[in-house]
């Protein structure tokens, strides 16, 4: 059975936290590897439901081997843990696939912002994060973690990370 | 979906999940030995990706064998003669070119099989299917450029890639030949005849070596007995001392 109604007694008759509650506390958990955005920001997190009293997440790895999927998972366990949330089940979903079309815009602004351009449907970024010159050129397809490509730009001759497009 | 032979699938989920274990062990065996930094990290990147995707189809292959056993326990408490890889991926790596030669050719061939798995009758054979094609249109981006540039390089590099290609060429026709492991999957629509692939894939790799300036050796004949474990290379079982070498010496230790 799932609820989705807002802080309703459970099963139990103990009372709750809302769904939107929840959302709010899980748009606070920052990304481990690129902490300047939260897990919500980055879109993996696909649902947030009651069955019976027990609360599910689900989350989608951004690529299947990344490391930092085991610590995503703790953290959130961490953070709803400390709200309270004692009948917690965390599910892994597969499909469909995460995509960077779910990363949110005020992600994008911030992953700019902290020097690494966001993901472009074009395949490479539109220009450096840092001096904003279009001069620029990849280095290689493959960066400091799975997610991230290095490029140059030949203007501030500063290399910077770009988040690939999937 | 169609009714399928458990033993039957569980042979198939090992041959993909053996093949991508494999090759990402091999891959990750330059981590600090690349050419260059970043080839480095492309390349440990890849075989980061290569693993991920093992322990999706070797997590699914334990589940279907249902016998309590996990992923961890399928990549290292068997021996060589239980993997089913393709032998191509247990081949030492040789030089830069020629581990750049094999992925391009280990990735072409999963770039266009798993798009077929997408519509596998096999709901989960399909969603693992769906997460690694986009690393893997990644990946064979990376070598078919890899290749090409090696290739239509230098003299010495274009030597060296022609060579790779003739090594490496008799190690391709093992993905295409079908037994009955195959012929249930088809049967069950839980993946695509190996044979029904070849096409595409000639037409692949033809495009990408011709632009390398090289040239596919003329013989048709195939090294096989990886895919059904009747006969690995020496390579396999050195691999497996290192790569197993942490539960071999210390059985059952845990993380």
């Amino acid at each position: 059975m799932v609820t989705k109604a807002q802080t309703t007694p459970a099963d139990n008759g103990t009372p709750v936290p809302s769904i939107d509650q929840v959302w709010q506390w899980l748009h606070t958990v920052p990304d481990p590897e690129i902490p300047v955005i939260s897990l919500t920001d980055l879109g993996i997190i696909r649902d947030v439901a009651y069955e019976g009293d027990t609360l599910i997440v689900s989350v989608t790895p951004t690529y299947s081997g990344c490391p930092a999927t085991t610590i995503i998972n703790l953290d959130i366990e961490t953070t709803l843990r400390s709200h309270g949330i004692t009948n917690l089940q965390l599910r892994r979903q597969l499909s469909p696939a995460w995509t960077t079309d779910w990363l949110s815009q005020q992600g994008r602004e911030k992953l700019e912002r902290y020097g690494i351009a966001p993901p472009e449907p074009a395949g490479g970024p539109q220009k450096c994060p840092n001096c904003s010159s279009q001069d620029i050129e990849k280095i290689s397809q493959f960066g400091s973690t799975p997610c991230k490509a290095l490029w140059r730009c030949c203007m501030c001759l500063e290399p910077f990370d770009y988040f690939k497009c999937i | 979906m169609a009714s399928v032979d458990k033993d039957m699938l569980t042979q198939f989920l090992l041959r993909m999940g053996d093949n991508t274990l494999i090759l990402g062990h091999r891959v990750s065996e330059w981590c600090g030995h690349a050419p260059v930094l970043e080839e480095d990290i492309a390349l440990a990147n890849t075989a980061l990706d290569l693993i991920g995707q093992t322990q999706l189809w070797l997590g699914y292959a334990a589940e279907v064998m249902g016998n309590g056993k996990t992923a961890d326990d399928l990549a290292f408490l068997r021996d060589a003669w239980e993997f089913r890889n393709l032998l191509l991926v247990e081949l030492p790596n040789g030089d830069f070119g020629q581990t750049l030669m094999r992925q391009f050719l280990f990735d072409a061939y999963q770039s266009i099989l798993l798009p077929r798995l997408m519509k596998s009758s096999d709901q989960a054979v399909a969603e693992i299917a769906e997460k690694a094609r986009k690393e893997v249109a990644y990946h064979v981006e990376r070598s078919a450029d890899t290749v090409v540039g090696l290739g239509d390089g230098t003299e010495e590099s274009h030597t060296r890639m022609q060579a790779a290609l003739d090594r490496l060429w008799p190690y391709v026709g093992e993905m295409f030949a079908a037994d009955e492991v195959d012929g249930a999957m088809v049967a069950a629509g839980v993946a695509p005849d190996p044979a029904s692939l070849r096409e595409e894939y000639d037409a692949l790799i033809g495009k990408v070596l011709f632009e390398a300036t090289l040239t596919i050796p003329d013989s048709t004949f195939a090294h096989k007995g990886g895919r059904n474990g009747k006969t690995h290379s020496e390579h396999l079982g050195h691999l497996l001392t290192q790569m197993q070498w942490l539960q071999r010496a210390y059985p059952g230790a845990t993380w």
